[in-house]
């Protein structure tokens, strides 16, 4: 059997190694294996014996791009325990910073990670030599993001300002009113980007999938909802457990999410999102679905891209109408008794549906910890697209066969920290 | 003037950038911790003449071995820190913001060797023992640097 072993760049320095192998014989796809390395469980051990109010604060240490989305989940869990509920004008602000995250992170994927691999550039730098206005445009919106993360969390990366129960100080009304211009014109801006995307040529591959999301009838779903699926499921966020579960796979070290029952993955994320949200989306996010000639359901995952565009549309807008009601709040958070509970929390990150679920003890110590990603959600269904983009694909050379499997998985967002790195891709071709 | 400690506090030696830079802030320089994501790199240097950045390397040189960069001048060695194909880091930035004009006029970037990134808190033993000498060198860069400009726009 011959085996070529393709090199895929340097080493990723923290994350550990990842790996993409194929078996391939009579010109069919008989094994595929993509393996990940996984920090939440690490995160989930240092969480024990803490107290309550450290759980924001650290588990946002576990991914430099999506902070906030496990600040509100973890928050979320830790009020549920603690049998406590914050009022609309604190969600909203939280809300908003969550908008915040979905520009920065949707932009810094879309335009710098995945954008190059349909222009056939190597990387962003590439990109920024041969198109300098389109990486502009990327880190001006980019930069409207961090902007909002600066006024309510307190910095562009890691807030401070944020805490179970509300935040530290509530964003000055005048600051947030303040972002207003910059937000209206990255609105623009990221309509501009549905354009440029939905005119890339896309991989032509196609899957049923099956979606799963938060689903809110009254808004797009990011930080609150029930749980639903394409397939009929529509759970509270505390029937996670019950529906979902992770299975132990031999060859990597993480966890991959099953359905209970199911004999398919599920895909989590902007794709998702937008088949089972779409009515919720705004008008201007929808006029934009309909001038790039976007359906109500993609399932085709390279047009993702594209999908991810629209929810920045969407992210600027809402967050435009968030700043424009924004009255400062006092108090800044509500008052919290530690006392012995369980509590989940569930919002969309960037990448997909974050599920958090913590023990406390009477002092409001953590007593057990449990953090399912949406990357580890998804490792099954990027498994099952590798395997159908490898099979249509296997008349291409080694190197561009890599390629393609590397745009494939980017399809996912995969999470810097929370996910992968594919350091070799291994073909056996029988 | 600004100086970015580069790193992750719970991943061992990746935390020594955010140390150095707890220490200069303490110091009363101009420093704080930053994930090391290179958009907002790219932000956060926007405007500012003098930049140093504080990062762990692994090279495969030995731990607490410093490496002191000049990234204005010449383009960063990208397999030193976190490069992969899924993350825009500080190398991705800086030769980013080398191609579209937005590189400070002085950056100059510290690079301390790792060796261990594994998940936990506290550095190696190698790593631990130079952070003083990491902080009186971009002390000493920052006194070298003269009075900071009335202006931050260059």
């Amino acid at each position: 059997m011959e085996t070529r072993t393709i090199k895929v760049d340097a080493l990723a320095r923290v994350e550990g190694e990842g790996a993409l192998y194929v078996r391939v014989k009579g010109g069919v796809v008989q094994d595929l294996k993509f393996r990940i390395f996984e920090p939440p469980r690490f995160f989930e051990a240092l969480l024990v014996g803490r107290p309550y109010g450290d759980a924001p604060d650290i588990t946002s240490r576990i991914c430099g791009i999506c902070p906030v989305a496990y600040i509100v989940g973890s928050s979320h869990a830790m009020e549920a325990a603690l049998g406590v509920a914050v009022p609309d004008a604190i969600r909203n602000a939280r809300r908003l910073l969550y908008c915040g995250e979905w520009v920065q992170s949707h932009v810094l994927h879309a335009y710098l990670l995945h954008a190059p691999d349909f222009l056939g550039f190597e990387d962003s730098i590439q990109l920024a030599k041969a198109h300098p206005g389109v990486v502009e445009r990327a880190l001006d919106l980019k930069k409207t993001g961090n902007r909002i993360l600066e006024v309510l969390g307190g910095r562009a990366v890691h807030p401070v300002n944020t805490r179970v129960g509300g935040f530290w100080k509530a964003p000055p009304r005048a600051e947030v009113r303040g972002l207003l211009d910059d937000l209206r014109r990255a609105r623009d801006a990221a309509v501009e980007s549905v354009r440029l995307f939905a005119g890339f040529e896309f991989p032509d591959y196609e899957d049923d999938y099956t979606f799963v999301a938060l689903h809110h009838p009254d808004e797009y779903a990011i930080d609150r909802g029930r749980i639903v699926s394409n397939r009929g499921l529509d759970i509270p966020v505390a029937d996670f457990e019950t529906h979902f579960a992770e299975e132990h796979v031999a060859y990597s070290n993480a966890l991959h999410g099953v359905m209970v029952g199911a004999d398919r993955p599920y895909m989590v994320g902007t794709l998702a999102r937008y088949a089972l949200n779409f009515d919720q989306l705004s008008l201007l996010a929808k006029q934009a679905t309909a001038d790039a000639g976007l359906p109500r359901v993609v399932r085709n995952p390279f047009k993702s891209l594209v999908v991810r565009a629209v929810e920045t549309v969407y992210a600027c807008d809402e967050a435009v109408r968030l700043a424009e009601a924004y009255e400062a709040f006092d108090p800044a958070a509500v008052s919290i008794l530690p006392r012995a509970g369980r509590g989940t929390g569930c919002t969309e990150a960037p990448r997909g549906l974050c599920y958090h679920r913590y023990d406390l003890d009477g002092e409001g110590r953590i007593a057990s910890a449990s953090i399912v990603p949406p990357t580890s959600q998804n490792q099954k269904q990027i498994e099952a697209d590798l395997r159908g983009v490898v099979q249509a694909n296997l008349d291409l050379p080694d190197e561009r066969l890599k390629d393609r499997c590397e745009q494939a998985i980017r399809n996912y967002d995969p999470c810097i920290s929370c996910a992968t790195h594919v350091v070799t891709l291994t073909v056996d071709r029988d | 003037m600004l100086i970015l400690g580069i790193g992750n506090c719970y991943r061992s030696d990746d935390a020594v950038g955010p140390l150095v830079a707890d220490r200069l802030a303490a110091l009363g320089l101009p420093a704080q911790e930053h994930s090391g994501e290179g958009a907002a790199l790219i932000d956060a240097w926007d405007g500012v003449g003098r930049v140093i950045l504080v990062d762990a390397t692994q090279s495969g040189a030995a731990p607490g071995t410093i490496r002191r960069l000049d990234a204005a001048a010449e383009p960063l060695p990208a397999a030193f820190f976190r490069y992969s194909t899924h993350r825009f880091g500080l190398a991705e930035a800086v030769e980013t913001a080398r191609a579209l004009g937005r590189l400070p006029a002085s950056l100059v970037v510290y690079g301390v060797e790792g060796r261990c990134f594994d998940f936990g808190e506290g550095l190696s033993e190698a790593v631990a023992g130079v952070v003083e000498r990491v902080v009186s060198m971009v002390e000493g860069e920052v006194v070298s640097l003269g009075p900071l400009p009335t202006s931050p726009h260059l």
